[in-house]
């Protein structure tokens, strides 16, 4: 057990964990931040994807450790106040969503590839590897091409 | 023949005005909706209407203008909570943002509750419209007496009754008085379809917006109080037992806060998953082999081979086209894991879970706690999808058992590998389809079928989107197919001297818009079903991309539905979608297999549900026009769309298919 400090959402947040645990159980079940979900654990259904420093990262196999004095970002901090960022707007435009279990990790994952691909093609979006059981894909397509247009 | 009762709509509150409905109006009977239910253990029994007078639709306007209707279905992610809230608001003539939708408590004043058989839209049109368009009645009324004019000089918009000279006045401002009167000075009957602006126009989801911000809250997110996460360890075969269990190393780890044993295994309560899944992997079990520990797939095919029945003599003369049919078992894996948070008290008890349904799910708390069922309190939460995982409840009994055993409230999750490898499954099946041609058509044909469902074997299995239909249908369009090509004929002409009606408006439908016969590359083609359930009709036409056998893909899907009087366009194209996805995984891709006991598969990882790179390029959704009373539409493009599937891999690959999934 030890302390973890790192940034969330914007504010800094200190927490007592042993330096193993995932980080999605830290933001969970220590912090109460329940957007990113658990949907497998071994980083393959990347339900929980979120963003540390920026870069696209599934909680669920980042141990706390690895996140001292970094700036994680969950969806809950991709808003900025009420204004949605363009990628959460284009979802609402599209209506992507059906049971939205998933989306959290979809839209982060999203963001992620925009910010290194702004204008994907169809097989960068291909390689999006997050699993929507509601087979809302399509939709997820359309949505990323239209907050490209907008980016 | 749906014979039409009148509604009795009544007020169950003087304060506010609230009315009740029942779900039988106008709805389904016993012959139209089933369930069929998960088996073996915790379900309900076979073949159980959906939609009972017993049941109420409640409908209050609040003093804060809100209009508020307790929803006794589940919403899961097939839009039933927004489809409702356009039925209410379209007669209510409330602005959409103003309904909310919650989901009802299990009931204790009788009814089943169930969600499934694609029947939610089908029980709550009517009674829906009817209650909406009585508590108008009644607003209306109360403003005009309020205003000392002639009530039939209203009108309504806006969540608000306007009068000619300009007054407005919000529902919620007329609620009192509305609940006071009893016969309204104006029609409370529902408007005439001409005169819809809600009912049949695109809505995007009323919950969207929580959906794309994570505050929606599933099970695992509610925060009750000192519930503590929760998890077990579950032996490595079907039905194993634990023989013993050696738990001093998991509880002197840190955060452990019980460790108890149930049926299914041992329970671990601690601080966080992550403690819990740390003393889970500490417990020291040996396991007592479950009564399948020698049976795997090989064995399991031959046995549902043998269970057909002996295929009679064709007619003389004719020539066969025949297959036999297998398809593997397949994982519901909702994105949600089951997840349960249970409060058991010595003399009562309170859970919340998601769940299809939830008053069976009572008694069989009741039955498991030894309490009344007056004393066990259900609260229905949104699910992470479903697709009939959620007709069982184990979560639910479990964490009921475990905390009653551990004297504390716990948030119980099942893992993934729990769900894959000791959830309920779609069934596997083996079918024998013969067709027999004489004189250039068929003249007798025979599809015979055995589930694993009827070998007594101990695999827990369930109903899964669709049901029997997903196979079914596949294993009759590839036969279609076969004899189309047998007889020289195209696949779509051939079906379209058959049909009749709206399934040939289908059929015409996806093959113009889809462009059947286009030239295609080498390795690619084209491939259609037709599929006609739940009142309602759907074609499907898939091209797929099979250059590389191996690792095929669907690159587009035209499909066209027929589901009588849509409520939300946007939402069934939703439906048709997602049931698209899994058309396409089931036949290429996704199942499960047995080996020795136990399912192979543990996650996503290699249980291959469609990803982005499976999904086709292009998609359409056509809706055929009809004025005919909702169809269901939830299950309904499944079988087609794994037919279509089938039949395009079998065309881009000459091959024909005969075992699901392709790719295994």
């Amino acid at each position: 057990m030890s302390q973890h400090s790192f940034e969330l959402n914007g504010r800094p947040v200190t927490v007592d964990a042993p330096d193993d645990m995932p980080l999605l159980w830290v933001l969970r079940d220590l912090l109460g931040v329940t957007g990113p979900k658990y949907g497998c654990g071994v980083g393959v259904c990347r339900s929980c994807t979120s963003h540390l420093d920026g870069a696209e990262i599934q909680p669920c196999v980042v141990p706390v450790r690895d996140c001292a004095g970094r700036r994680v970002t969950t969806i809950e901090g991709l808003a900025c106040g009420d204004r949605l960022h363009p990628v959460q707007q284009a979802w609402l435009d599209c209506d992507v969503s059906q049971c939205g279990f998933c989306q959290p990790g979809q839209i982060m994952a999203a963001v992620a590839l925009l910010k290194g691909t702004p204008q994907p093609t169809d097989a960068d979006i291909d390689k999006i590897e997050n699993v929507c059981r509601c087979g809302t894909y399509h939709r997820v397509r359309k949505a990323i091409k239209q907050a490209a247009g907008r980016g | 023949m749906t014979t039409r009762r009148r509604a009795i709509v009544y007020a169950v509150s003087a304060s506010t005005l609230t009315l009740a409905v029942p779900l039988g109006f106008g709805g389904l009977t016993a012959a139209d909706a089933e369930v069929a239910p998960p088996r073996p253990g915790a379900g309900p029994p076979t073949g159980v209407a959906v939609g009972s007078d017993a049941e109420k639709l409640v409908l209050e306007v609040t003093a804060a203008n809100r209009v508020v209707v307790r929803l006794p279905r589940v919403e899961v992610g097939q839009g039933i909570t927004t489809a409702t809230a356009m039925l209410i608001a379209e007669e209510l003539d409330a602005r959409l943002q103003d309904v909310d939708i919650p989901l009802a408590d299990a009931r204790t004043d009788g009814g089943n509750q169930y969600t499934g058989g694609s029947s939610s839209v089908r029980t709550l049109y009517d009674p829906a419209r009817k209650v909406a368009a009585v508590a108008r009645a009644r607003l209306v009324t109360a403003a005009a007496r309020q205003w000392r004019v002639p009530a039939r000089t209203l009108r309504t918009e806006n969540t608000m009754v306007i009068a000619p000279d300009g007054r407005t006045a919000t529902f919620g401002s007329l609620t009192a008085a509305a609940a006071r009167i009893s016969r309204p000075d104006v029609s409370s009957a529902p408007k005439p379809a001409s005169r819809h602006r809600i009912i049949g126009r695109p809505a995007t989801r009323i919950d969207a917006r929580d959906l794309v911000t994570g505050a929606a809250k599933y099970a695992g997110d509610l925060a009750v109080a000192g519930a503590m996460p929760t998890v077990v360890a579950r032996p490595p075969t079907l039905g194993g037992t634990v023989a013993t269990v050696d738990d001093a190393r998991a509880r002197a780890l840190p955060g452990v806060l019980a460790v108890v044993r149930i049926p299914s295994g041992v329970a671990v309560v601690a601080q966080t998953f992550y403690h819990a899944w740390q003393a889970r992997d500490a417990l020291r079990i040996t396991w007592q082999p479950g009564p399948m520990a020698t049976v795997s797939d090989a064995e399991i095919r031959s046995r549902l081979r043998a269970a057909l029945p002996r295929p009679a003599a064709p007619p003389r003369g004719s020539t066969q086209v025949q297959g036999e049919f297998e398809f593997a078992f397949v994982s519901h894996a909702p994105m949600e894991v089951l997840t349960a948070v249970a409060d058991v008290r010595a003399d009562r008890a309170e859970l919340w879970f998601s769940t299809q349904t939830p008053t069976d799910a009572r008694g069989s708390l009741a039955e498991a706690l030894r309490l009344p069922e007056r004393s066990i309190k259900v609260h229905v939460v949104r699910g992470g999808g479903s697709f009939g995982r959620r007709l069982g409840y184990e979560a639910a009994i479990e964490a009921a058992l475990i905390s009653k055993a551990a004297r504390r409230p716990v948030k119980l999750m099942w893992s993934r590998n729990d769900d894959m490898r000791h959830g309920g499954m779609r069934p596997a099946t083996c079918h024998r389809v013969r067709a027999s041609l004489a004189r250039g058509r068929v003249v007798a044909s025979v599809h015979d079928s055995a589930s694993v469902d009827e070998l007594s074997l101990p695999i827990p299995t369930g109903a899964w989107r669709s049901v029997d239909s997903g196979m079914s249908r596949t294993a009759d369009e590839i036969i279609t197919d076969e004899t189309a090509k047998a007889l020289g004929k195209d696949p779509v002409a051939y079906r379209r001297a058959l049909l009749r009606g709206s399934p040939r408006a289908a059929l015409d439908k996806v093959a113009a818009a889809g462009r059947w016969g286009r030239p295609l590359p080498a390795g690619w083609g084209q491939g259609v079903a037709v599929h006609e359930e739940y009142d309602s009709t759907v074609a499907c036409l898939a091209e797929i991309d099979a250059t590389d056998p191996r690792n095929p893909r669907v690159v587009a899907v035209t499909v066209a539905a027929d589901v009588g009087t849509v409520v939300n366009p946007l939402g069934l194209e939703a439906q048709l979608m997602g049931a698209t996805m899994d058309g396409i995984s089931t036949i290429l891709y996704a199942g499960l297999h047995i080996d020795r006991g136990a399912v192979r598969e543990g996650s996503f990882a290699d249980f291959r549900y469609a990803r982005q790179r499976h999904s086709p390029l292009r998609f359409a959704a056509h809706i055929m026009p009809s004025r005919r009373p909702p169809g269901g539409a939830g299950e309904l493009a499944v079988p087609a769309a794994a037919g279509a599937v089938a039949n395009a891999y079998a065309r881009a690959t000459g091959t024909r298919p005969r075992r699901f999934p392709i790719v295994f």
